[in-house]
């Protein structure tokens, strides 16, 4: 056979495989369930029905949870930006012989359970944790101040889970820009700041705008940080899929809370696609 | 008086009197850890000319282009340009144009905005930048393409731009490394006539470093060879090239001969030396040698004139070698002969293509003008 395009396909299908069976295949089950009936003895019963969205949208309670949730999300890209471009512009820019060793300090997190470095934020933050103990005994404070169990908190420990996907995100994207660039902008009269905004910056940004996406989209499905580390208030949208779902077993319920959450990501994927162009990534990706 | 005179530093010289020392490195020297990558140099580039830093890589020439670009600073010793020091002043107040390797043309802009950089930094007004720009892509010859990104012009086009950008902002020195060596061969002999051109049209202080020598003899109007953060020697191509100072300056231009001998006596304008078959010879000294010195004689592989041996007749000023061909590669316009001399020692020597070219296995012998055959000290260094 001269053409040859299947084969890419056949080398593909183990994976495309795997994605369907165990992505695909349960998100629809998810999307089927949410149409279903809960009897009131706690019964599902197959059926098609909207009784289940129009329960999320009754009052302002569950949306305001979703709207909560797309906040935190916002700040918590937003301070990843600010704490991720810094650290990753210092590696693209060193020439130190410890640059390896430092790359596996931003991935070390990655080798340690999830929930362990969650829960270590307590006895940083805690009221007899390391911040509140040293700035009693050093007659700083009279009394702990009250650092968890509240949005801080829970920002806190979504920023240690998700800036290392930041950094290195942000670092990819100025690792294959050629440092000759700004060289060339700065015998052409720019200054070292003025090189940075007007070449090294503008040039990472599809790093910048995959970091910001991937950080949005993790932070959105997130249940564990707000859970261990946040109080009454700072539920979002996860947390409140775990408990209907693992909690009162209300899968109709918790199966139409995350299509919601589903198609709200969706949109917004998208629409940030058309405008950011995700796109860009891979092409400056396969340019070099 | 301004019309006349100019400023240089402190003093007021006429102005079209070049200054022999635009650019000055005094006592420079660069250190990377414990590797010294320029070691005490001194040199000094006229004004207007196109001077070249030729070398094998890590010989320190880039490195001092970088240190005037301002890219790195010197360990010790000062930079001059046009009499004032420069050391301290940062890159983006030099007023250098600099061409890189990868020509590194700005990705997300336009052609036009490329060739604008530095105008815009330079408080240009808008009009004015649109007419230099202009300009500066005609002297290119690629007028009409600024609205084009880089990423759609070729390789060649590319280096044009580059080389736009750099002069349109009329630096004081251009600073170009290694700027040919991305293109191929045919495409890098057109750039390389054509940045000569436009190097006399500026008049520009021009320094190149290369790493190939036939860019660097046929563009300079001065040759810098380095090697190891040293200046080897320094002069017009055809100095450098046919009175070459050392071992590894022969050596490294062009194909050469060496054969180690021993200082007979001086007679005449020639030195009569003995090979270490006794072979007697006679060669051009370079410098003072005394009678029994250790030496070797430097021949060009262009220099040699062969035939058979049969033929051999003998001919006033001219040293004769005897062997046999032991291989030959053929070059289009000339053919590459080694002849293995009785003493085993195998020579390299470069002929025009006859009809009936030698061939591997002939007996030959090689002529070469006792003027031909340099002497040099043996390079203790080395």
């Amino acid at each position: 056979m001269k053409n040859k395009a299947w084969k890419p396909w056949a080398l593909l299908s183990p994976s495309l495989t795997a994605v369907f069976l165990l992505l695909v295949v349960p998100v629809c089950f998810v999307v089927v369930y949410s149409f279903w009936l809960r009897s009131p003895t706690g019964q599902d019963i197959p059926a098609f029905q909207l009784g289940n969205y129009a329960k999320f949208f009754e009052d302002f309670f569950y949306p305001s949870i979703l709207l909560n949730t797309l906040r935190v999300a916002i700040e918590t890209v937003f301070l990843c930006l600010v704490l991720g471009y810094i650290p990753a512009y210092f590696f693209y820019k060193t020439e130190s012989r410890f640059k390896p060793f430092l790359m596996i300090l931003v991935m070390l997190p990655f080798w340690i359970s999830f929930i362990i470095r969650t829960l270590s934020w307590i006895n940083i933050l805690g009221d007899s944790g390391l911040i509140n103990h040293l700035l009693i005994k050093f007659n700083v404070i009279n009394s702990p101040l009250p650092m968890l169990y509240n949005e801080g908190a829970v920002i806190m420990g979504l920023l240690q889970y998700l800036l290392p996907f930041m950094i290195l995100n942000i670092y990819v994207s100025l690792d294959g820009i050629d440092k000759s660039l700004a060289e060339a902008a700065k015998s052409l009269g720019c200054t070292e700041w003025q090189a940075f905004r007007e070449v090294t910056l503008p040039l990472s940004l599809p790093g910048v705008s995959a970091g910001s996406l991937l950080v949005f989209v993790l932070t959105c499905g997130t249940y564990l940080p707000p859970m261990i580390l946040g109080g009454p208030g700072n539920e979002m949208i996860a947390n409140l899929i775990f408990k209907r779902v693992v909690g009162t077993l209300d899968w109709p319920f918790g199966s139409a809370i995350s299509t919601i959450l589903m198609l709200l990501l969706m949109i917004i994927v998208y629409t940030y696609n058309r405008y950011m162009g995700i796109n860009q990534i891979f092409k400056t990706l396969s340019s070099k | 008086m301004d019309v006349l005179y100019r400023k240089v530093g402190e003093k007021m010289v006429l102005k079209q009197e070049k200054n022999p020392a635009f650019v000055k490195f005094k006592g420079i020297e660069k250190r990377f850890g414990k590797i010294l990558a320029v070691k005490k140099m001194d040199l000094e580039i006229p004004e207007g000319s196109l001077v070249t830093l030729l070398g094998p890589s890590g010989c320190g020439k880039t490195t001092l282009l970088r240190m005037l670009a301002g890219l790195e600073e010197p360990t010790s010793g000062d930079i001059y340009i046009n009499g004032k020091r420069v050391n301290d002043t940062p890159i983006h107040k030099r007023n250098l144009g600099i061409i890189f390797q990868n020509y590194a043309l700005f990705p997300h802009k336009t052609i036009f905005e490329n060739v604008a950089f530095g105008l815009k930094y330079r408080n240009v007004p808008k009009s004015a930048i649109k007419d230099k720009v202009e300009k500066a892509l005609e002297t290119v010859r690629l007028p009409g393409v600024g609205n084009r990104m880089p990423s759609q012009l070729s390789g060649g086009q590319q280096q044009r731009i580059a080389l736009a950008r750099a002069i349109v902002i009329e630096p004081d020195v251009l600073l170009m490394d290694e700027p040919l060596s991305a293109l191929d061969e045919n495409l890098r002999e057109d750039m390389r006539r054509e940045i000569d051109n436009l190097q006399q049209e500026l008049g520009v202080t021009t320094i190149f470093v290369t790493h190939d020598q036939r860019e660097a003899l046929s563009m300079s109007d001065k040759v810098v060879v380095m090697k190891d953060g040293f200046v080897q020697q320094e002069g017009e191509p055809e100095e450098v090239y046919n009175n070459s100072a050392n071992h590894f300056v022969a050596d490294f231009l062009g194909h050469s001969n060496f054969l180690n001998c021993t200082v007979a006596e001086k007679s005449d304008q020639f030195l009569r030396v003995t090979l270490e078959d006794d072979t007697a010879l006679f060669a051009v000294p370079s410098g003072e040698f005394k009678s029994n010195d250790k030496a070797e004689i430097v021949i060009r592989a262009q220099k040699f004139k062969l035939g058979y041996q049969a033929d051999y007749v003998e001919e006033q000023d001219m040293n004769a070698f005897f062997g046999k061909i032991v291989d030959r590669s053929y070059m289009g316009g000339e053919v590459s002969y080694f002849v293995e001399l009785k003493s085993k020692q195998v020579l390299h020597a470069i002929n025009f293509v006859k009809r009936t070219p030698y061939r591997r296995g002939d007996e030959v012998f090689m002529k070469v003008a006792y003027a031909n055959c340099r002497l040099l000290k043996i390079d203790e260094k080395r």
